[in-house]
């Protein structure tokens, strides 16, 4: 960026140039990223103590979960990431029909993402899968896990994990739908980008959580 | 520096950060780091209160055994709330937020911190996190003190709902000032200003949001999994559905030991500073006591176990815990050496400032010992829950931290405000609270040894006589405590104006800018051309400062 952006109407009083703000901004959403993954790493630790305590259960249980249905899920976040970066490479070129597009792209694959975490859900439910306590399946695909013991702490791991990724899908859902009205309303340029780009870098954060969530709760 | 200098001189009238709006508005939205630290500060002095009345209220029951004022009942809500609100809305935030809002951006040559409104909405997420403890306390039935171990805590009433959540959200204002301090120190400082050349202060935040960063999340997944198993019953940590409770503890214990050091280590930079400024003397081993606070930060994370070496773990882990225990006093003992050493062949004055560091060495020594030996697997199964570390503690909390605190007040209340206070006051606070300190929590050492567990609402005959002491000791704490406020409020209405750098300090909240600053801190963007300890740039050696001759004539 040239020494004219220190003009530039979004550089805010206290820093000194545009450099410097885009720099600090984006050092602070690594920092941000890093105790997001801390929040999940406790999800994590209860996770492999329980299977470690009981690997059993957890490789019979992972059979209750639909593999395919994952899948699915896995392939749609990873082209929602594909369009984040899209949506970057776009607005530092100055198309801002490009950014747009995938931004708006990216949600509808977020949508499709949630719809799937939605029938799953649903299915579990409507059979008496519930976290914990309530706890109490029936029917022909979960009927017979009634009575393995710590079953309800497997699924208990399954609905807060993906439940606490779900609420950051939804919450990136919104920050996109802010980032399209705000690109379409011309907020963004090569100069100035920097929402963009953070919301790009929690976007792959949740995409890589999810990476992560998949083998351990529906493969192994 | 496209600095907008809202300092237009007007004869007679200093234009500051204090009076340059005036409206209630520009205070509670303001974005001003400094106006920030002085909502955190008005705050915090209520909670402080608040906590320290219920610390009153318990000692009283103490003073006698059985029923002294309240039942028993009430008693275990009192220290329960006393603790809750010391550690998470007092302690926690209390240097960072206060401190290291006003001073440390400016000791970097900044206009503000990184994220300014990050800054504001930190402050109000931290009253969203008061208001429910509040509310929690008004529900009643908190007795499960300030630790929530389960299943205990997640088979209790609703209120519990509250408290967990009021941790979770005080626990997200916490990490948020720690990102911000963080990018703050790496990309606001002033040309000239390396890593070298920081004050200690702005070292020992640096480590502190570290710790916040890393550590706070932990805890907000825990109280997120302790409320989802009160409301949904989910398992992990009650062992009637088949939970395990000592997973709580693990899962406490990675937040709570490191959030020690989140309480312990701005206290150190505010020594360091303190230490420097009064002795007249570069801080010896600068590079040492700016790493040591890195390493206790790193350090801290490897510890937690050693609160639960009578949990159950296995003897292994308890071992390796109690071994690397040890290994903290290493860095904490680099500092302390380098305090007293900055002193020798200084020129000490013994300014109120200078007179809580010194306490806080005495009283931090002690602490830091007594930590030791509880580390030291077979002693401390001999004193485990006693009141040996009940005194541990708060030596290291209110002798180490609160004492620093006050001291660092003291040291920077002529910057913040503009006014002097009552230097015999303020001598005669730091001797009372010294003093009533060490009677108070002397006594609990002893009462440890003896054998008188923690948290205890009746006891044997045999301990009332040291029982009593000890509560005689707070009240003369307290009174120090009473005296400090009212020093402060005196200063307020009667104070001398204060000289930009009434001590000759030599870092740049007192070599550039006024007292109190300017909106926008400096004049001109700052250029660092030495150390933070470089006296004699500042201080010529006929007893005068170099910005003492140009600051207007004052009765400091």
């Amino acid at each position: 960026m040239s020494t004219a952006s220190a003009h530039h109407p979004k550089l805010q009083h206290h820093f000194v140039s545009m450099d410097q703000q885009f720099d600090a901004s984006k050092l602070g959403m690594w920092l941000f990223l890093i105790t997001e993954i801390l929040l999940f790493s406790g999800m994590f630790v209860a996770y492999t103590v329980y299977r470690v305590w009981h690997p059993e259960v957890f490789e019979a249980l992972s059979g209750a979960l639909d593999w395919r249905l994952g899948g699915v899920n896995t392939l749609v976040l990873l082209a929602s990431s594909f369009t984040v970066a899209a949506s970057i490479h776009h607005i530092q070129n100055d198309n801002r029909k490009g950014l747009v597009r995938n931004v708006i792209l990216t949600i509808i694959f977020a949508g499709v993402f949630m719809f799937i975490k939605y029938l799953e859900y649903s299915g579990k439910f409507s059979h008496g899968v519930f976290p914990g306590e309530a706890y109490a399946p029936f029917g022909d695909h979960y009927g017979h896990y009634a009575d393995v013991p710590y079953a309800p702490q497997f699924f208990s791991i399954y609905f807060v994990m993906t439940g606490i990724h779900g609420v950051h899908v939804l919450v990136g859902m919104g920050i996109f739908a802010w980032l399209a009205f705000r690109g379409a309303r011309g907020d963004f340029s090569s100069e100035y980008y920097t929402p963009v780009e953070l919301s790009g870098l929690y976007w792959h954060l949740v995409d890589i959580i999810w990476i992560f969530l998949f083998p351990l709760l529906y493969l192994i | 520096m496209s600095v907008a200098t809202a300092t237009t001189e007007i004869p007679g009238k200093q234009v500051t950060y204090l009076n340059h709006e005036k409206s209630i508005k520009s205070w509670l939205l303001t974005l001003d780091h400094k106006r920030i630290g002085l909502l955190y500060m008005s705050t915090i002095v209520v909670v402080f209160l608040a906590a320290g009345i219920l610390a009153l209220l318990v000692r009283i029951e103490l003073m006698s055994p059985g029923r002294t004022i309240v039942d028993a009942q009430t008693y275990n809500q009192f220290f329960s709330l006393h603790g809750i609100l010391m550690v998470f809305l007092f302690i926690v935030p209390s240097v960072p937020a206060i401190l290291g809002n006003f001073i440390m951006p400016i000791q970097l040559g900044a206009i503000d911190v990184a994220f300014p409104r990050l800054n504001l909405a930190s402050y109000y997420i931290y009253m969203v996190g008061g208001v429910l403890v509040v509310a929690a306390m008004l529900l009643g039935q908190i007795d499960t003190g300030w630790t929530f171990y389960t299943p205990y805590s997640s088979r209790l009433g609703a209120p519990i709902i509250f408290m967990t959540l009021a941790i979770f959200i005080a626990g997200f204002s916490s990490i948020l000032t720690g990102i911000n301090f963080i990018v703050t120190i790496h990309k606001m400082r002033a040309p000239g200003l390396t890593w070298n050349r920081l004050p200690l202060f702005v070292w020992s935040i640096y480590a502190t949001s570290i710790v916040q960063v890393l550590a706070t999340p932990v805890i907000g997944i825990t109280m997120l999994l302790l409320l989802l198993e009160k409301t949904l019953g989910i398992g992990i940590f009650d062992p009637a559905l088949g939970g395990d409770p000592i997973l709580f503890q693990h899962f406490f214990w990675f937040y709570s030991h490191p959030a020690v050091y989140i309480m312990i280590l701005p206290a150190f930079g505010i020594i360091s500073d303190l230490m420097g400024t009064f002795s007249r003397h570069e801080v010896m081993g600068y590079k040492f006591v700016a790493l040591s606070s890195v390493a206790i930060a790193f350090l801290g994370f490897l510890v937690w176990g050693h609160h639960m070496f009578v949990s159950g773990q296995s003897a292994v882990s308890s071992i390796v815990f109690s071994l690397i225990t040890y290994l903290i006093g290493i860095p904490t003992g680099v500092k302390v050496i380098n305090w007293v050493g900055t002193m020798y062949k200084g020129s000490v004055s013994l300014k109120t400032p200078m007179l809580y560091a010194l306490s806080f060495l005495f009283l931090f020594s002690i602490g830091g010992f007594t930590g030791v030996m509880l580390g030291v697997l077979g002693v401390d199964i001999h004193l485990h829950d006693t009141y040996f570390v009940v005194a541990h503690f708060h030596y290291v909390m209110m002798g180490g931290t609160v004492v620093a605190l006050i001291g660092g007040l003291h040291y920077w209340w002529p910057k913040i405000t503009g006014k002097m206070y009552n230097e015999t006051a303020g001598r005669i606070a730091c001797a009372l609270i010294f003093i009533g300190f060490n009677v108070t929590f002397f006594t609990q050492f002893v009462l440890g040894t003896k054998g008188m567990p923690r948290r205890y609402y009746d006891y044997q005959p045999q301990y009332a006589d040291l029982h009593a002491l000890s509560t005689y000791g707070s009240w003369i704490l307290a009174a120090g405590l009473f005296l400090v406020l009212f020093t402060f409020i005196h200063s307020l209405m009667r104070g001398a104006a204060a000289p930009s750098n009434p001590w000759g300090g030599a870092s740049l909240e007192w070599t550039h800018t006024s007292s109190p600053p300017s909106p926008h801190n400096f004049d001109e963007q700052p250029i660092v051309t030495h150390g933070p300890y470089d006296y004699h740039h500042y201080y010529h050696g006929d007893g005068q400062s170099a910005e003492a001759e140009l600051a207007p004539p004052s009765k400091a």
